[in-house]
């Protein structure tokens, strides 16, 4: 399998460990909402996706065994992302 | 599984795609900055807007798209490991997923639109600016997500014919990884949708 060009092959139990751990971490943003944190909430809404978006990208997505020019563009789209919200909020909090 | 049979550049297919999913992520990207503008200025209506939204329905499409995104993944490991029947299988079962989740949103929307709440109706414009404000970006965003999940049933409905043929097989399988990806992203926005729209409290 290895020889393959393109390399690696993602096994099974690595799928479905990713998975678990999805919803482990959807179970646990549910009930992080069901608290009363004030403005932690929405923060910890937030983090939580982006911890599951990782998993996604990097193990389901395959990101993590892609060349360094993938995780370049991956960053560029990211940090364009970043920088509108971050803009637009810098307008709407201090007009 | 040599240079020979690798007459494609999986790399530039695949950077491709990749190039095509960035857009879309800029796409839901603004309309997400526009949730969080009217959070922040109708943070009490967004709350009342939440409230009215059914948890079951918002959790358990997230488990059908998580799931689904378990089994593409495994149906491209399959192929490359040599397993078409599985592969073929897992395929059947993410589209399955993906109907299913139509489903749930058309009876979740038919309950919505039974209480009078649906974009332009008279009892949403009796209600707070905040709280119109708040379904019509729901309508917007789970509806363009809507149509997403649409189209992906329909990429890996095609790719399977083209993997029963054999023009995507173990050797050859850009498209199906592809096709993929495609179905992650789908997965990786209702992952924000879900916390922002139906757990807000």
């Amino acid at each position: 399998m290895s020889e393959h060009g393109e390399g690696h092959i993602l096994g099974y139990s690595t799928l479905v460990t990713v998975w678990l751990a999805l919803l482990v971490l959807t179970a646990l943003t549910v009930a992080v909402s069901r608290l009363d944190l004030g403005a932690v909430n929405i923060w910890a809404a937030i983090g939580i996706a982006c911890v599951k978006t990782s998993l996604v990208v990097a193990f389901f997505m395959h990101m993590k065994y892609e060349n360094r020019l993938f995780r370049g563009f991956l960053l560029i789209a990211l940090v364009t992302l970043i920088t509108f919200i971050g803009l637009t909020f810098f307008d709407v909090l201090y007009r | 599984m040599n240079e020979a049979v690798h007459h494609k550049d999986y790399q530039g297919a695949k950077l491709g795609m990749w190039l095509f999913l960035f857009t879309e992520l800029l796409l839901f990207g603004g309309l997400f900055i526009l949730y969080g503008v009217y959070l922040n200025r109708y943070p009490e209506e967004f709350v009342e807007g939440g409230d009215q939204l059914n948890v079951l329905f918002g959790g358990g499409n997230t488990v059908v798209l998580l799931t689904s995104s378990l089994t593409v993944a495994t149906s491209i490991s399959a192929l490359q490991k040599g397993n078409r029947k599985l592969c073929l299988g897992m395929l059947g079962v993410t589209i399955a997923a993906a109907l299913l989740f139509l489903l749930n949103k058309f009876f979740e929307w038919s309950a919505k639109i039974g209480h009078g709440i649906y974009p332009g109706s008279p009892h949403l414009k009796e209600m707070a600016h905040g709280e119109s404000v708040f379904f019509g970006l729901y309508y917007i965003t789970t509806g363009l997500h809507g149509i997403h999940v649409l189209l992906g049933a329909g990429i890996l409905t095609w790719v399977s014919l083209l993997v029963r043929n054999g023009k995507v097989n173990q050797g050859d399988f850009v498209t199906l990884e592809n096709a993929g990806l495609y179905w992650h992203l789908v997965d990786l926005i209702w992952i924000f949708i879900f916390p922002l729209y139906y757990l807000i409290l």
